[in-house]
């Protein structure tokens, strides 16, 4: 039997917010039938920013449901700004804690909330950490980038942790040692205080940093392979570039892309840059 | 509020006959039936009388009948002694469906290389007679399959099983934890050589159990040390829970009839009651052939411990095969074996009878239930 809280408790039998919400204007869906676990975030945002109403619908165990009741009513009343800043520590704080094994429903209520948020903000339909970076564990579709996140946003030290935050290694067990490596790597990294995203850079700045990012680091390693690479606009976190030379007729400009030219900006200029081709 | 008890696969209510039944050896009675004093000499009696009612349950001979402390210590003890027996055999064949008790035991020789057969079911939990005739070589040193299935409540065809393995002279052991007392099992003329039991599945305590060793078949002890259980099984008996599995078996047998009727029309009654009541929902295993006491149901778009909760509150005991019950992240082995639809498996659960069970429980559950699904379908985002 899992020890739950009585906050947990009364959030999972007595639901807030429960069900969808008519006049929503930004909505986020994570998790699958086949997860085990699915979140559906509604939310009525007004154009001041502020969410103003809150709805769910989840299919998954009472830590699920409570977690999603209590997300709903922690971010009513905030701005966007405010609510993107919450994370899934936050939300299980709210209940009193979880047991260690549930803390993925804290971070599934996280990412519905920044799905929402991305959708209504209108940005790109990559919402969720998901879909961002190379798929890890393929039974429940966790990528490195969002074990990464949930690695350093929680401090987590043990495979058993990154598993009971994220899901991923839960089936099958294939992934475990892709998920060690990536332990490892983010163990040896400086502490997480230190790898906090530094304050937001202008766009003019932001500019800056991208353009000397190609000169001094992508250009030379493109140019090993008698390619070149040219930067078309910046828009917001969108980085649109062109390819040259050799890469502009080779197969895996897809690749180079995201394996080289994405890395490398996200590595000198921002962590959650994405690059496309123009 | 009352306690509708529906877990009975898991554990079981301890019968006020085997209490009574251990009660002196718990309180006067203390003695070592391995001592040479009288007083020591009489809870002896108490051992063989135990014994002897075990043996007359399954229609064996009392000396073919060793005191275990659990089912898990009689699985366990049954493949190490037939592998110690048998050193130059390195095969083993088990199901997809097995207990933990035996899956992991065959995993951890699998690790000291032997070669393990996994036998998969079908749709219905099904094994196939054809795979398993395949599977058995002049290697194999035992089978070791389940009686009945823990989860689903299918009854394997342990009697032709059995007899396969014995034409080709390979030993057969069978975990029989849930199929002891609920439906009759005559060793005289079941071909099995080994054979698991647990004390708390039938109405004794907890902490006991048996393994059933064919007269003729080579033995080698798994726990070591003193002479007790013929040296068979070293470590003081327990003697007021032999008592009690002693009178638990007594009573079983008593009850047998009880089991396929009166327990089986229950069962019946609440399956029917819910699959009518609740739609989306489909009934896991083989209808056809199955214990009379369990129900598996799976409610498709909610998931399981949400349910369990809810019918908790109503003071409804079940139990489930959803991961989230078991703190693991996928649902259980035999599911995803017998491969329940994606968008179901998420959502099962056992209801388990026993002859305590009444009409009434079965009643309030059939009423309750269908509510509880409908909340959790309310405010799940997959709909139809």
């Amino acid at each position: 039997m899992w020890s739950y809280t009585q906050t947990v408790h009364d959030h999972f039998l007595q639901p807030h917010n429960a069900g969808p919400l008519k006049d929503a204007n930004a909505v986020g869906e994570v998790g699958s039938l086949a997860c085990g676990d699915a979140l559906k975030l509604y939310l009525k945002i007004s154009v001041q920013g502020v969410i103003e109403k809150t709805g769910f619908e989840t299919f998954g165990c009472a830590s699920a449901i409570a977690s999603s009741s209590v997300l709903t009513e922690m971010i009513k009343g905030m701005t966007v700004d405010e609510a993107v800043k919450l994370t899934n520590k936050d939300i299980a704080a709210a209940l009193g804690g979880l047991p260690k094994e549930k803390m993925h429903c804290s971070v599934m209520g996280q990412e519905a909330l920044e799905a929402a948020i991305r959708q209504w903000k209108g940005e790109p339909p990559v919402p969720q950490a998901h879909e961002e970076g190379k798929l890890i564990c393929k039974c429940f579709g966790v990528t490195d980038a969002q074990i990464i996140r949930t690695i350093r946003e929680n401090s987590l030290k043990s495979l058993e942790e990154v598993t009971n935050y994220t899901k991923a290694g839960g089936a099958c067990g294939d992934c475990l040692n892709k998920i060690a490596e990536i332990l490892a790597t983010e163990l040896r990294q400086k502490p997480f205080a230190e790898l906090k995203p530094q304050p937001r850079m202008t766009n003019v700045q932001r500019m800056r940093q991208i353009l000397k990012t190609i000169d001094e680091e992508i250009r030379p390693q493109l140019a090993v392979d008698g390619g070149d690479i040219e930067l078309v606009d910046v828009d917001g976190r969108r980085v649109l570039v062109s390819l040259r030379g050799r890469c502009a007729q080779c197969r895996s400009s897809d690749v180079t892309i995201r394996n080289l030219v994405e890395r490398l900006l996200r590595e000198h200029v921002e962590p959650d840059l994405t690059v496309e081709e123009a | 509020m009352k306690t509708v008890y529906l877990d009975n696969n898991a554990t079981t209510a301890v019968d006020p006959e085997v209490l009574d039944a251990m009660l002196p050896y718990l309180r006067d009675l203390y003695g070592n039936p391995s001592s040479m004093h009288t007083f020591g000499g009489q809870v002896g009696d108490a051992v063989e009388t135990a014994r002897a009612r075990l043996a007359a349950l399954l229609g064996a001979s009392p000396e073919e009948i060793i005191f275990t402390s659990c089912g898990s210590e009689s699985d366990n003890t049954a493949v190490w002694s037939a592998l110690r027996t048998q050193p130059e055999k390195r095969h083993l064949i088990t199901t997809r469906v097995e207990h933990p008790a035996v899956l992991n035991v065959a995993q951890y020789w699998e690790q000291k290389d032997y070669r393990v057969t996994y036998l998969s079911v079908d749709a219905k939990g099904r094994l196939d007679l054809d795979e398993y005739a395949r599977a058995l070589t002049d290697d194999t040193a035992l089978v070791s399959i389940m009686f009945a299935n823990n989860e689903v409540g299918n009854i394997y065809p342990i009697q032709r099983m059995a007899e396969t393995a014995k034409e080709r002279g390979v030993l057969f052991h069978t975990d029989a934890v849930q199929a002891v007392g609920k439906m009759p099992i005559d060793l005289s003329h079941l071909p099995v050589d080994m054979l698991s039991l647990s004390g708390h599945k039938i109405h004794a305590p907890k902490g006991i159990g048996a393994l059933y060793v064919r007269k003729g078949v080579r033995f080698r002890p798994f726990l070591r040390g003193g002479h007790q259980e013929l040296g068979r099984r070293a470590g003081t008996e327990n003697v007021p829970c032999i008592a009690g599995l002693g009178m638990a078996a007594k009573l079983a047998g008593e009850h047998i009839q009880d089991e396929r009727v009166y327990v089986a029309q229950l069962r019946d009654k609440l399956e029917n009651g819910i699959v009518a009541r609740v739609p989306d929902c489909i009934v896991n295993g083989d209808p056809e052939n199955r214990l009379p006491n369990t129900s598996n149901i799976a409610f498709k778009n909610v998931e399981g411990e949400a349910i369990l909760l809810m019918l908790d509150q109503l003071g409804i005991c079940a139990s489930s095969g959803s991961a989230c019950t078991s703190g693991s992240l996928e649902p259980s082995h035999v599911l995803r074996s017998i491969g329940v639809p994606f968008n179901y498996a998420h959502g099962s659960v056992r209801l388990s009878l026993s002859h305590y069970t009444t009409e009434e429980e079965v009643d309030y559950v059939i009423e309750r239930l269908p509510g509880v699904i409908e909340t959790l379908r309310a405010i799940s985002p997959f709909k139809g």
